[in-house]
């Protein structure tokens, strides 16, 4: 492409709006391009990969597995959601003609519960996700904010992040499993205790980035800008408002990015355990359930996860684009 | 005329983990209403330090500011700072800016109708007004620091203080808004301390230039009355004795009477004087440091 586009320059040097379109394109094309290939020989190999590993469940799935699989798991869920349908349907009818007996009739209207299909799970995973990340977000970014103001606050409570940042997810479960059983008890529970679960679990793993980075973003204002907030005398409300938060906005989406992915890597793990209907229950499900397409729908499973976390991180960039002022930092 | 700022005999000592430095000693100056101050030294020399400590960002250890005999102990919007470089705040327009130190400082004072007028009226006073709705980043050097200087003018204050206004600016524009700046000047007639390593720019605008001595412990040194008839002209005045009497006089402080010895490589430092032209004093360690 690139010694076509030369031998045109010097053939026909007129022509030079053709040129700058010929390697627009070639420089568009690089861009679909080089990824392509990339892909393509990733797949060569894993199905080489693949077809060489036996295990007891079968060949290990390759590529193609995981398309059938892809295709299976569509048409469950569209069988599901024709029984449900069909469930509602016949419940209607049949209360239709209980009231045609009897005008008095209170309809009972209950609820279909059929098993959950590999849509929903995503779905309960995404719910999950975000709830636990926007109460971590709630919590680290005022904190942080605090943390990044006062250097005494900083002091105190810096050795306390330290401990719990690298904690893994696996060993706080346990601890917030009994503790939500034994606070949160109500006879007809808004949320399923396994939610809960999982969503404290992300919040207290995906909590620290965001306040550390919220902190070193405040400490680290121009102090022109806090100059210029003394001079005017701003109240502190104000000073935080007008210049700590708009100043700092850069450094709270670099943290709230890092707190996303680690909230969606630890959020399956946690639906393993606490058995909330996601994608890690799928998972564990599938894995206890060993039948010839266990594998496959596992691998499934890991490719949509890595797709789900790419999106939330390119939603999150977005998000920055959006509300940052700083552009720059916006486009790493 | 009467005082409005009384400088008072002030120390400035700052703690070091090698001992205690003295920037400043007894550095003593007044200053009179609507009078235009220049500070002038070598860089280090505690300039933008005497300048923090009347802004009320830093306190003095020994003596103390007054402004109307009232003894300064914060920064407050009567003594407005247009900082070196410009410090406009990113996230906000140019009007934006204007509008948060209007918004603070004549809370309750004015109406929203009359706070617009007066932000409007104070970025055309600076030539501001037709980019007045653009970010920072999107217009050039020169036109930061005139919404800097429309910022700090919408304050009101009673004295303005300004931190080399220009010095971040190419000899082209800075030469323009000395222009702008007397213009403006002539109109508001401000009490202004400004600091300035630009011997040109000093005389041509100041009514009095303050020289001092070389730091540690850097005090005034001479202070030289420029009676120059206003409206000021830098072109007729380059043929004028007295401007290039005072000239001499203030290179002839900060080069023989002063003379800085610089043991870290002077090469950065001669580029630089090259590049501009004009006799200035080139700043190649960091006294903002010391501030």
């Amino acid at each position: 492409m690139t010694t076509l586009i030369r031998k045109m320059m010097t053939a026909d040097s007129d022509s030079t709006l053709l040129v700058k379109s010929l390697q627009f394109l070639s420089q568009r094309a690089k861009a679909v391009v080089l990824p392509m290939v990339g892909i393509a020989v990733f797949l060569v190999i894993w199905s080489f990969a693949a077809n060489s590993i036996d295990t007891s469940l079968g060949k290990f799935p390759g590529p193609k597995a995981v398309v059938t699989q892809i295709g299976n798991l569509y048409q469950e869920h569209q069988s599901e959601r024709e029984k449900k349908a069909a469930f509602y349907q016949r419940q209607e009818e049949r209360n239709a003609k209980r009231i045609a007996k009897d005008p008095d009739y209170q309809p009972k209207i209950r609820a279909y519960t059929g098993k959950e299909t590999f849509l929903d799970q995503i779905g309960t995973s995404l719910v999950t996700v975000m709830s636990g990340f926007i109460l971590a977000a709630v919590i680290a970014i005022p904190l942080g904010i605090a943390v990044g103001l006062s250097k005494t606050l900083n002091t105190a409570i810096n050795p306390i992040i330290q401990v719990f940042k690298p904690v893994s997810p696996l060993a706080w479960l346990p601890l917030v499993t009994m503790v939500v059983s034994a606070v949160y008890v109500s006879p007809e529970p808004m949320f399923a205790k396994s939610f809960i679960n999982s969503m404290i679990t992300v919040t207290l793993c995906c909590l620290w980035p965001m306040v550390i980075n919220t902190s070193v973003g405040v400490a680290a204002i121009d102090q022109d800008w806090v100059n210029v907030s003394r001079v005017l005398r701003l109240p502190s409300l104000v000073h935080v408002q007008k210049i700590v938060l708009p100043a700092s906005i850069p450094a709270i989406f670099t943290g709230m990015r890092l707190s996303l992915g680690i909230a969606w890597m630890v959020l399956i793990a946690a639906e393993m355990l606490a058995q909330n209907p996601g994608l890690g229950k799928f998972v564990w499900d599938e894995f206890q359930n060993g039948s010839s397409q266990s594998l496959s729908r596992i691998m499934t499973a890991v490719i949509v996860i890595g797709f789900i976390g790419f999106l939330l991180d390119r939603a999150m960039l977005q998000l920055q684009r959006l509300v940052s002022w700083d552009k720059e930092s916006a486009n790493r | 005329m009467s005082i409005l700022l009384d400088i008072s005999k002030i120390d400035m000592v700052f703690p070091t983990p090698k001992g205690d430095f003295t920037a400043l000693k007894e550095v003593d100056l007044k200053i009179k209403k609507g009078e235009f101050i220049s500070l002038i030294g070598h860089s280090g020399c505690g300039k933008s330090t005497v300048l923090n400590v009347v802004a009320g960002l830093l306190q003095a250890t020994k003596g103390g500011v007054l402004l109307n005999n009232k003894e300064v102990t914060e920064p407050g919007p009567e003594r407005a700072v247009v900082f070196q470089n410009h410090s406009l705040l990113p996230w906000l327009t140019a009007y934006q800016n204007v509008e948060l130190a209007v918004k603070q400082v004549f809370n309750r004072k004015m109406s929203k109708a009359e706070m617009q007028d007066w932000i409007e009226h104070n970025l055309k006073l600076v030539h501001m007004d037709h980019a007045m709705h653009k970010r920072p980043d999107e217009i050039s050097g020169g036109m930061k620091q005139r919404v800097g200087i429309a910022r700090a003018l919408a304050m009101q204050p009673e004295v303005l203080l300004m931190d080399e206004p220009f010095g971040a600016l190419d000899a082209l524009t800075r030469a323009h808004m000395q222009d702008s700046l007397m213009e403006i000047q002539d109109e508001l007639n401000n009490t202004v301390i400004m600091i300035t390593h630009d011997v040109d720019e000093a005389v041509l605008l100041s009514d009095r230039i303050v020289m001092m001595t070389n730091g540690p412990a850097a005090t005034v040194g001479e202070i030289l009355d420029v009676k120059l008839e206003r409206p000021r002209n830098r072109l007729s005045l380059a043929q004028d004795a007295e401007y290039n009497r005072l000239r001499s006089a203030v290179l002839t402080f900060l080069y023989e009477k002063q003379r800085k010895v610089e043991n870290i490589p002077a090469q950065s430092s001669s580029k630089k004087a090259g590049e501009t032209g004009d006799l200035q004093i080139v700043d190649s360690t960091n006294d903002v440091d010391v501030a």
